[in-house]
């Protein structure tokens, strides 16, 4: 009996807690309220988070709500106008595409910022200063035969070579095989995979005959242990260090992407997501630099302004 | 060596590794405190449990986090402890000892051993979108309890089965009926072995972030959950949110965050082990 008792008042105990939350709704009467529901992309997500958090400043009774289900899970729930924005860390497929028209749901595409991934090995590593993108085919293909890094080019040291990388959930993991194979989801198997980029960012930094890549963010955050690779895009190029200048020109090829927010054209009626969406184009440039991406250039947020009308 | 000597030895050797494996599982489990505590004993201050979430680790806390989880936990013993406790008694007690009866209890045990993620399909299926409770605290505490069910049924049945034989003929000679006797001889006989059984369980619970993420939790929730019909974030989706994060400060805030769902562990055990006490002292 004690037991049931003990739940009974428990749970009573919790509901009370929360019980006033209405209580100091009629504060101020001209201030928006309503909900802004979003879900999407992990890579997005630290940048949607940081506006949603400044925007509460200026709007307490708006609640904004993100969860990370992923970009395509994120666009189910999105084409099913369960949510009225999707973050995404890619533009939206043809088949989704197809749904939203069959749905006749209408939406607004907005890039908000640049992400890059980094190609990074030990800081030990005295041989490598730049890699092609036909070597980190031949490095990471399916069934690849390289095994030391003399395999890679000739002159280097007879080396095995430790490869980290993210593993086939993450969306680096898709970008990056999208951009060097030419197709999402290819990659050999055969090596350290995490879908904590810091465990990587650790074996990296500690295995001398190293090689690694993921979110150009986790580098910023861990420069002293880590040494960049440059990357030629083709033969006659140069050789390209990530910065926020080279990925945010594209001069940082192709391992660079800009991410994007899809807004639900019905949604942007309500006068609290309109506010939110403006408020994102106003500061996705210092918010996003701030959390580690390389925001876009000034005039192509401005731009954004007139998707909206 | 003789015999004797020889079996006195092996007593020795056999002692010596049972100690060792004890010491060394409580080593292991210290190195992770040590560790944890290291890094996350300078976050947890007031301030990390009275502030929502934060781009700032120096401005972050888990406060949606923490009432996510305690009305998670709420939700979760509710529906979980009488359904599991009732089917215990149901198959140790009532239910012919046939092969119905045992399949029931084979397919219970694979269900103790099932992915976490698994039942947070079903959530997704039955809760979210059959019965339409969104994604809500209610769809959230539901998952987790049909997560932790199986165990608790199968820790309540073995404790109903270590009730001695001659408790329950003692009463029957007395002249009770049988719902007397499980619930006034049995039950509290073997409510012990059942606590025990439930503070397992609903710690598992406490600790769990696929099944959440797969209905639907959030990630970021600046807000107390208003009901259980409400959205809701929970502890651990907040510390496995910060521990991805490429900034130190957000890896230590998240050990912060652990060291937080350390205490509440302890404290809801503590509260459990403190009601199983009561009620051995009192039956």
């Amino acid at each position: 009996m004690k037991v049931i008792y003990s739940l009974i008042l428990l749970s009573a105990l919790l509901v009370s807690c929360t019980g006033n939350e209405n209580e100091n709704q009629s504060a101020s009467a001209n201030q928006l309220s309503g909900t802004v529901k979003i879900d999407g992309s992990s890579t997005v997500f630290p940048i949607t988070e940081a506006i949603a958090e400044d925007f509460a400043e200026p709007n307490p009774r708006v609640r904004v709500t993100i969860g990370v289900s992923g970009t395509g899970g994120g666009f189910k729930k999105f084409l099913a106008s369960e949510v009225d924005i999707n973050n995404a860390s890619r533009t939206i497929k043809d088949s989704e595409k197809k749904k939203a028209q069959e749905s006749g749901l209408k939406y607004i595409e907005l890039p908000v910022a640049f992400d890059g991934v980094s190609v990074v090995v030990n800081k030990a590593n005295d041989w490598v200063n730049f890699l092609t993108v036909d070597e980190l085919k031949k490095i990471w293909s399916p069934g690849s035969v390289v095994k030391t890094w003399k395999d890679v080019r000739a002159e280097w040291p007879d080396k095995a070579i430790k490869l980290y990388g993210p593993g086939a959930d993450s969306g680096t993991f898709d970008y990056f095989t999208h951009a060097i194979m030419g197709k999402a989801q290819m990659s050999r198997s055969d090596y350290t995979k995490s879908e904590d980029d810091n465990i990587l960012v650790m074996g990296v930094a500690g295995d001398e005959a190293s090689l690694g890549y993921f979110g150009f963010a986790y580098y910023e955050e861990n420069k002293s242990k880590l040494k960049l690779v440059a990357i030629k895009s083709n033969k006659d190029s140069s050789a390209v260090l990530p910065s926020s200048s080279t990925i945010s020109s594209n001069e940082y090829k192709p391992l660079s992407r800009p991410v994007f927010v899809y807004i639900n054209k019905k949604s942007l009626a309500k006068p609290e997501v309109n506010e939110f969406v403006n408020y994102y184009i106003d500061n996705a440039a210092r918010l996003s630099k701030e959390v580690g991406y390389v925001p876009m250039p000034q005039s192509d947020y401005d731009a954004l302004r007139s998707k909206l009308k | 060596m003789t015999l004797k000597q020889k079996r006195i030895f092996l007593d020795k050797i056999f002692s010596y590794f049972c100690r060792i494996t004890t010491y060394a599982s409580i080593l292991i489990l210290f190195l992770l405190l040590f560790h944890i505590v290291k890094a996350g004993a300078s976050w947890l201050d007031w301030q990390l449990i009275t502030s929502f979430p934060s781009r700032h680790a120096s401005k972050a806390g888990i406060k949606s986090g923490l009432f996510g989880s305690l009305y998670l936990v709420a939700v979760t013993i509710i529906f979980s402890v009488p359904i599991g406790i009732g089917t215990a008694i149901y198959l140790q007690e009532y239910a012919k000892k046939n092969k119905i009866t045992q399949l029931i209890k084979l397919n219970i045990s694979n269900l103790a051993g099932m992915p976490s993620i698994i039942y947070g399909l079903i959530g997704l299926a039955i809760f979210v979108r059959f019965l339409g409770f969104d994604r809500s605290l209610l769809a959230g505490g539901l998952t987790l309890a049909l997560l932790i069910l199986p165990v608790i049924i199968i820790a309540s049945q073995e404790a109903l089965a270590a009730v001695p034989r001659s408790l329950r003929d003692a009463a029957y000679a007395l002249g009770a009926r049988q719902w007397q006797v499980v619930i006034f001889q049995v039950l509290p006989a073997a409510l012990p072995g059942i606590m025990t059984g439930i503070i397992l369980a609903v710690s598992r619970s406490i600790g769990e972030t696929a099944p959440l993420i797969i209905i639907g939790a959030l990630s970021y929730a600046a807000f107390i959950p208003n009901g259980v019909m409400d959205s809701f974030t929970a502890l651990p989706i907040q510390i496995y949110n910060w521990a991805s994060r490429p900034q130190q400060e957000f890896q230590e805030l998240a050990a912060g965050g652990i060291l937080v769902l350390l205490i509440l562990l302890f404290v809801l055990n503590g509260i459990a082990v403190f009601i199983r006490q009561r009620y051995q002292r009192f039956s």
